[in-house]
């Protein structure tokens, strides 16, 4: 009993274990990287990151996946880039249509209970010809209420660090403590079970697609805000990242069993990945497969742990 | 991944009755050719038949490249939910370096070439199903990771290459019986497909484990085994794509893959193989891939932008599947 419970915590702990494995490294290869300054530009586009990975979250607790974030995140940017700065009233129109739209498509997902991984395939075509009807070449230009945000010094700790833990603090109360967080779990959990306690599925989906899609809002605006212009194509990584976040978060595409705090983790973690790599001097070709290589190792260890844990 | 088999009345049932019809249609690949069919139609009103006809015979060329991958990612899908297969566009980019590297510009290296692009598509596929089975994680995580590594693999490899070979180049972009040749072996690699999926054990396997893998379990499929040889005849098709694109195009790019990703699961599913898995068709690949060419051809004579193409491919996709509908899949 005993060992399973140190397991299980183990288990638990290896978002933050492979964090620093990462970030420790990174601060014997470069001591100077250990200060203010050194932590800000190492983590400076965790923060777009993170929250994308959030919205990717807010979807696999529904137990569907979301193939269009990233290029919704580039659509945001976009319109970000763009109307936002010109005329500021049709821009926000534009977002919470957006928002809108998505919190419909979960519904529909659930509605007509079809496969979202296709549905968001599609969704990804939209946005992505929808960035590119707007912004139909890289420019464009951040509104100076973000761009003055995103450079705002926070004192003492380094902003993206004090960004990241105030979003991972609030997303967690409020996914795993509110009485709500757990209603929206349970509808990924256990959809049997909640509906008969009477619960409506499709509300339930239509608020996760609807959070995912305002972290994407926020993701959009930050990124804009850091690359101080747009493209359709920024951010098309961010969907198989931020896959990839939540899971080496310790989350699990089945059940509803996500880790607000460990995803949050794995989104650092792997905005740090590459700085790691490219510290170790290890040749950009090799980079992207090493990300992969990080993946299956972390992958492997859970699997591991689990196994020993607790045998089927 | 299959639990609860007990599909709950869903909110939906009563939703329409055009679903049920089109669920109850033999021959789900049909709607596939009739949309494919109307925008022919539709571009002989607009721009006459003879540029119709150049449409249709580019369509031959470029939507064939649709249908390999379409025929691979649909083997992946029939074989259950959850299923996917993402790696296809790094293992084409893959075996198109590799195989072009091997051949070295010239004609007598050409089989050698072909034996390793075929070895990177079985290679890849293996991979791809040690880690689903190793690691127990969704196909869709465990075929993104190795495309990740295939990918840096393919970047090593791409310096320095010479054109494909000249007599591979002729052969790709030549004819016979006035048909492209590219067409002529995808259509046997259909024929072969679709034999090989309604005719043998080993296709109504496949279809049993995407029905039902407990199920078909029981009934002595030898699930794991079927799993694997999916995976690697996906990633040996993909291969193969890699090469005939390389040949196409004069030359392997490391990206000539990236937009078939997509496309490969759009025609499966606007073809009519069940988005769950246990039901495919092999002639919908087809139907859909030379509806979706068409259409963007069409598109783009009238003067639409990337953009507009994009919007209408999406919500094309989302149409289709919302009208087909679905069901609970775990």
């Amino acid at each position: 009993m005993n060992r399973t419970l140190d397991r299980a915590r183990v288990r638990a702990l290896l978002p933050a274990l492979s964090l620093v494995a990462v970030l420790v490294p990174i601060f014997v290869l470069q001591p100077t990287t250990f200060s203010y300054f050194g932590i800000g530009l190492l983590l400076n586009l965790a923060v777009p990151l993170v929250l994308a990975t959030l919205a990717q979250l807010a979807i696999i607790t529904a137990n569907d996946l979301d193939l269009s974030i990233g290029p919704f995140v580039s659509l945001v940017a976009c319109i970000g880039a763009t109307l936002l700065v010109h005329r500021p009233l049709v821009g926000v129109a534009a977002l919470a249509g957006c928002v809108l739209l998505y919190a419909a498509v979960g519904a529909l997902v659930e509605y007509r209970q079809i496969p979202s991984i296709v549905v968001t395939l599609g969704l990804s075509f939209v946005w992505n010809g929808l960035a590119v009807l707007l912004l139909p070449s890289p420019g464009g230009t951040s509104p100076a209420w973000i761009a003055s945000a995103m450079g705002y010094q926070t004192p003492l700790v380094a902003a993206p660090i004090v960004w990241s833990t105030a979003i991972a603090l609030g997303a967690h109360l409020l996914l795993m403590r509110s009485s709500t967080g757990v209603r929206l779990r349970g509808s990924g959990g256990n959809p049997r079970a909640m509906r008969r306690f009477g619960w409506s599925l499709v509300r339930a989906k239509a608020t996760l697609y609807g959070v995912a899609a305002l972290f994407g809002v926020l993701s959009g605006l930050c990124l804009l805000g850091l690359t101080t212009s747009a493209d359709a194509n920024l951010a098309l990584r961010y969907t198989l990242l931020s896959i990839a976040a939540v899971i080496l978060g310790g989350g699990e595409f089945v059940g509803g069993r996500v880790s607000v705090i460990g995803a949050v983790l794995g989104a650092i973690t792997l905005t740090l990945a590459a700085s790691f790599l490219a510290f170790l001097n290890v040749s950009p070709d090799w980079q992207v497969g090493m990300q992969g290589a990080i993946l299956i190792v972390v992958l492997s260890l859970r699997v591991l742990l689990q196994r020993r844990g607790a045998p089927r | 991944m299959n639990g609860a088999p007990s599909p709950a009345p869903s909110d939906g049932e009563s939703a329409s009755t055009l679903a049920a019809r089109v669920r109850a249609t033999p021959m789900p690949w049909l709607w596939s050719f009739v949309g494919a069919a109307l925008v022919g139609l539709a571009t002989a009103a607009v721009f006459g038949f003879a540029i119709a006809g150049n449409v249709v015979e580019t369509a031959l060329v470029f939507a064939i490249f649709m249908v390999f991958v379409g025929l691979g990612q649909m083997l992946v899908i029939t074989a259950g939910p959850g299923n996917i297969d993402l790696s296809m566009p790094s293992a084409i980019a893959l075996s198109g370096v590799l195989g072009v590297q091997w051949m070295k510009g010239a004609d007598g290296l050409i089989a050698a070439g072909i034996a390793v692009a075929l070895a990177v598509g079985v290679l890849v596929g293996i991979a791809n199903y040690l880690l689903i089975r190793a690691l127990r994680i969704p196909p869709i995580i465990a075929t993104l990771s190795s495309s990740f590594i295939i990918q840096s693999v393919a970047i090593t490899q791409s310096r320095g290459m010479p054109p494909p070979p000249p007599a591979l180049q002729a052969f790709a972009t030549g004819r016979l019986l006035g048909v492209p040749n590219l067409t002529w072996i995808a259509l046997a690699l259909s024929v072969a497909l679709a034999l090989l999926l309604h005719r043998t054990v080993a296709g109504r396997s496949l279809s049993a484990l995407g029905q039902n893998a407990r199920a078909a379990w029981l009934a002595g499929v030898k699930v794991e085994r079927v799993r694997a040889v999916t995976y690697v005849l996906s990633a040996t098709i993909a291969a193969f794509t890699g090469l005939l694109l390389a040949a196409v195009s004069g030359g392997a790019a490391l990206d000539m893959g990236v937009e078939y990703m997509l496309i490969s699961v759009a025609v499966v599913v606007i073809g009519g193989t069940q988005v769950t898995g246990g039901k495919a068709t092999v002639a919908g690949v087809w139907g859909a891939s030379m509806f979706l060419y068409l259409t963007n051809a069409i598109l783009n004579a009238v003067g639409a932008g990337a953009g507009v193409r994009s919007v209408v491919y999406g919500l094309l996709i989302i149409a289709v599947v919302v009208v087909a509908g679905g069901r609970p899949a775990r």
